[in-house]
This record gives structure tokens, sequence and C-alpha cells, in this order.
């Protein structure tokens, strides 16, 4: 009767986090693994699955598409994480430092971008410079540019550059926000002791600041990775899903849900799924080592 | 004096060049939707026109944008709900219990965040055809499927709260007054960490109105879209009517700009102390 305490408790502690689970089995585990179940089928989305062993995989480690989109994929991520990243830690580095004026301000404006609509953001690009009396067509005639009106979205390099724009535009006030809260978790002695040494703010941020944050740079890294992998929204409404022109913004998740809920080979885009997934891990796993190694050269 | 004036100069130039870089989307938005077609294509407009309304009857004549305005309202409403609620209770049972297998438990939930939400989408579809989701996916299952990563940092967010906010002497003192579990969770815990959850419902709200795969693949009753989905369909339907597209386009991003002019420091002081941690 008085031994109750712990013991008695921990039935509502594994009660109390069942909802998770019950959603995370249901929803998340499970469909996952009927994706690899499915990577090895063959189905259409009406007659009853075949089993075909690794025909799908085979198909998919010669399936030029299949490389072409990893491609985009990661030319797209690169030419946005790049400019992202340095665009972020140049403001960090501005509103840590100096004493700016309307700072909360400027800082809820660049990160507005990153809450809208992704599939908005496309459609909306997509009106912008569509056609030869596009809007950005119209602005550049005004300033006389030579050669304009473009057509925009014949361009295979222009399009896949503008949607490494987007990105950046939807996503460096974030990255900015992760990076100065890793700065504000530095314990302020530090600073403190750089300026007794007679460092000066350039000098501060390079030598104390950057490696310190390099776990926060770590994660937005990993984090862009996971995300900037999985690229489908603004790509997908931009180019009504065609990854047009030449297939220069075809994704590795537009090529998956084009296979799968177009085409209705769904076997073959679980397989697709399964390289996703593939990738995501290597490159996770290689950017996490990577950084560790260069660590630990400076230290 | 002269040095800092430069520096200074440097500074905000910066700043607001980002700032009008970030800005002029939503100001061409706002000039185009105000436009009627015509004008948008044959000139270039700098300031908002007296078009609205006609764009907007015109937007109204084929597509009925409320209905994927309320679809979507009534998902991210009982998404924010659900995982603000559960999530608190999950984080309150990981940080208030002793049980076996916690730490394990606790592993599974912060890994769950690896797998890709793009690998478990065919599966899904495939399971929804199975036990009939497709189309019928009216509020509950959907909503807690949609973007799963937002509710495992609920519960990270809110555990961190719950222990640095709650102590367990207060816990023990609700109990000798004959308080039971869930009591002292609706009663005492949710109240005290309601600033949290309030942080993580607009992320989740966000989250759960942007959502455009999850809706894609599961719903093809055109009365049952949701916004992005209507809005990806809009260039098909309206061919050249541009100003109707631009009204589109903005009313599908207004209501995150409206909660975002009134909670902007709650969502970057959300974003800030989740990502201290």
């Amino acid at each position: 009767m008085k031994k109750k305490s712990i013991n008695d408790r921990s039935g509502y502690g594994y009660l109390f986090i069942l909802p998770f689970f019950i959603a995370f089995i249901f929803l998340g585990l499970y469909p996952a693994v009927f994706t690899f179940s499915l990577s090895v089928q063959k189905w259409d989305g009406l007659a009853p699955e075949k089993f075909i062993k690794l025909a799908n995989f085979e198909r998919l480690l010669s399936d030029k598409v299949f490389y072409l989109s990893i491609r985009n994929t990661l030319r797209i991520w690169l030419i946005s994480f790049i400019p992202q990243i340095l665009t972020a830690l140049l403001l960090a580095a501005v509103f840590t430092t100096y004493r700016v004026k309307g700072m909360g301000i400027f800082r809820a404006i660049f990160y507005l971008p990153n809450l809208l609509t992704a599939a908005s953001v496309g459609l909306l690009f997509h009106l912008l410079f569509n056609g030869n009396k596009s809007v950005a067509n119209n602005i550049l005639q005004a300033l006389h540019v030579s050669g304009a009106p473009f057509e925009f979205f014949n361009d295979p390099v222009f399009t896949s550059n503008l949607t490494s724009y987007i990105q950046w535009w939807m996503w460096f006030g974030y990255t900015m926000i992760l990076v100065m809260s890793g700065i504000t978790t530095i314990d302020k002695n530090l600073f403190d002791a750089a300026r007794i040494d007679g460092a000066d703010r350039g000098q501060t941020f390079r030598k104390i600041t950057l490696p310190l944050i390099r776990p926060t740079i770590v994660y937005i890294t990993i984090t862009s990775i996971i995300g900037g992998m999985q690229l489908f929204d603004v790509p997908a409404t931009m180019s009504d899903g065609t990854g047009e022109p030449d297939k220069a913004i075809l994704t590795i998740s537009m090529y998956l849900y084009n296979q799968g809920f177009k085409n209705h080979n769904y076997g073959y885009a679980a397989a697709i799924s399964v390289g996703l997934f593939a990738i995501i891990c290597v490159m996770s796993f290689a950017s996490l080592k990577a950084m560790k190694k260069g660590g630990n050269k400076d230290d | 004096m002269i040095k800092k004036g430069i520096k200074n100069f440097v500074i905000y130039g910066l700043l607001l060049l980002l700032v009008a870089i970030t800005l002029v989307p939503f100001y061409l938005i706002t000039v185009n939707a105000t436009h009627s077609s015509f004008d948008i294509v044959t000139q270039l407009n700098l300031l908002p026109g007296k078009y609205l309304i006609e764009n907007y009857r015109k937007l109204q004549e084929y597509v009925n944008i409320w209905s994927g305005f309320f679809n979507s309202l009534l998902i991210a409403v009982v998404f924010m709900i659900v995982s603000g609620y559960l999530g608190a209770l999950v984080a309150f049972g990981f940080e208030k219990y002793q049980f076996k297998g916690k730490r394990i438990l606790y592993m599974i939930v912060l890994a769950s965040m690896m797998i890709p939400s793009q690998v478990s989408i065919i599966g899904f579809y495939r399971l929804g055809l199975k036990i009939g989701l497709v189309n019928k996916l009216t509020t509950f299952m959907f909503p807690f499927f949609a973007p799963g990563v937002s509710s495992v940092s609920t519960i990270f967010f809110l555990r961190g709260m719950i222990s640095q906010g709650i102590s367990t002497s207060l816990l023990e003192a609700a109990r000798m007054e004959g308080c039971s579990e869930f009591r002292i969770f609706n009663r005492i815990v949710l109240p005290c960490i309601m600033p949290g959850i309030a942080t993580m419902c607009i992320f989740n709200f966000v989250n759960s109105w942007n959502n455009y795969i999850g809706p894609l693949i599961m719903i093809t009753d055109t009365k049952k879209y949701t916004m992005p989905i209507l809005i990806s369909l809009v260039k098909g339907i309206y061919l050249t009517n541009y100003g109707a597209m631009y009204l589109a386009v903005g009313i599908s991003i207004l209501v995150v700009v409206i909660i975002y002019l009134f909670c902007s420091k709650y969502i970057i002081d959300g974003l800030t102390m989740g990502a201290e941690k």
C-alpha cells in the first residue's frame, strides 16, 4: 500500500507518450516500410502487386533521368545554400557586433518569406517571368536592358538559377536567426577577453565566433540537405510539374511523383524513394564527417 | 567620425537593399492583383490599380477560392490543436514520469525526424487505398501525417519548457490534494506552458497551411482541394487572366502574412529558443 511513488505512476508515463507512437507507427514508420516493400514490386495502382525482385533497382541504376534529377537537385541546393549561409553569417555578424537600429524589424522582415506557401511562390515567380510580356520583361524594357524581352523559361540555366534564387530568398532569414541564436549562446567573457587582447571585430568574429558556432552550422547544413534533396513545391508549381526546360528543374521528388502518380509506376517510384533516402543518408553523413574533420584541423 | 559615418552607410545600405529584395515580390503581388490583365501585359505598373474587384469577380467565375481556403483552414486548425495538445501531453510524459526504456523511446522520437516524408509518401498512398483513406480524409487522419516533423519539434520544445517551468514539488502538492494525473496536466501543466504551446501552434498551423504534396496525392475530389492545390491548378484554368492569378496568390498568402504581422515576435522567439537547445 505504501510502496507507490515511482512504480505506480510509470503507467501514466507510458499512457501520455502513447499518442506519439501511435501516430508515428501508423503514419510514419509503417508507410515507410510499405514503401520499401513496394520497391521490389510492380504495381500500377489497380492490379495486384507483383514481386519482381530487384528489377526496379536495376532500372534505377541505369536510368539517365534519375541521375539527371540528382544533378539538378544538387545544383539547385548548392547554388542556393552557399549564398544563403554567407548572407546569414554576414547579417548575424552585423547584428551581433554593431548596435543596429530597428534590428528586430529587419530580422522580422528577412524571415517573412520562409512562412509563405511554397506552391504559391512557385506560381508567383512563374507569372513574373513567363512570356515576353511578363512583369520582369516590362521592368527590363523600361530600364532599356539590351536584348529584352527574354524568354526566361526557355533557358535551362536561368530556370535552375531562378529556383536557387527563390530558395535563397525563402531561407536566408531563417538561417540568419539560427546563426544569431548560436552566437548568443557563446560565453560573453570570451568576447571581452578578445577585446582586452586587442582583437578587432573582424578578428573576433573569425577566430572566436565562427569556430564556436560550428555545431549550429553543422545543424543548418544537415537540415538544409535533408530539405533540399526533397525539394518539390517551388519547381513543381513553377514548371507545371514537368521540370522543363530540358528537365533542368526536374528534382528527385518531382521525378518520384511523376513516375508514381502520373505514370502509375508505383513500384518504380518507391524504388526512387529508397534511392532518395540513401542519397540523404550518405550526404548527411558525409557532411557531418567533413565538418568534424575541419574542426580538428583548426584546433 | 567620418569613418563611422561610412560604416553606418554601408551597414544600413546593405540592410535596406536586402529589405527591398525581400519585399519586392509582395509589392508586385499587390500591384498586379489590382490591375487588369490587359494592363499587366501592355505596360509596366508600379503603383496599385483599381481592378481588385474586377479581378476578384474573374477569379470567382471559375474556381471557388474560398472552398480551398476553408478546407485548408479546417485542416490547419485541427492539426494545430491536436499537435499542440498531444505534443504537450507527450512532452509531459517524457519529462515528469520515470519509466523503463524512457531514454530509448525518446531517442526514437528524435530519430523519427530522420525519415523524410517523401519516403513514406508512396507507402502512405498505398496504405490509404487499402483502408479507404483517399478522399475520405476528413479531419483527423490526414493532419497527423502531414508534416510529422513539426510534432517532434513541438515535443522537443515543450519538454524543455516543462523542465524549466514546472517544479516536481508543485506536482506532488497537487497529488496530495487528490488531483488525478490527467487533471494535473490539464489544470496545472497546460496553463503554465501556454505561451510555448501557442508558439508551436503558430508554426504547426503555418506548416499545415503550406503543405502541398500531402493533399496532392491523397485528395482527388475537387471539392476537398486545399489552397496550395488550387493554386497549382490556377495557371491551367485562367490562362491569360493574370490579374486574377496574382490575386489568387495574394489570397493564399494573406492568412500567413496577417498571422505574422501580429505574432512575429512569438515566432522568432520560438525559433531562437528552439535553436539554442
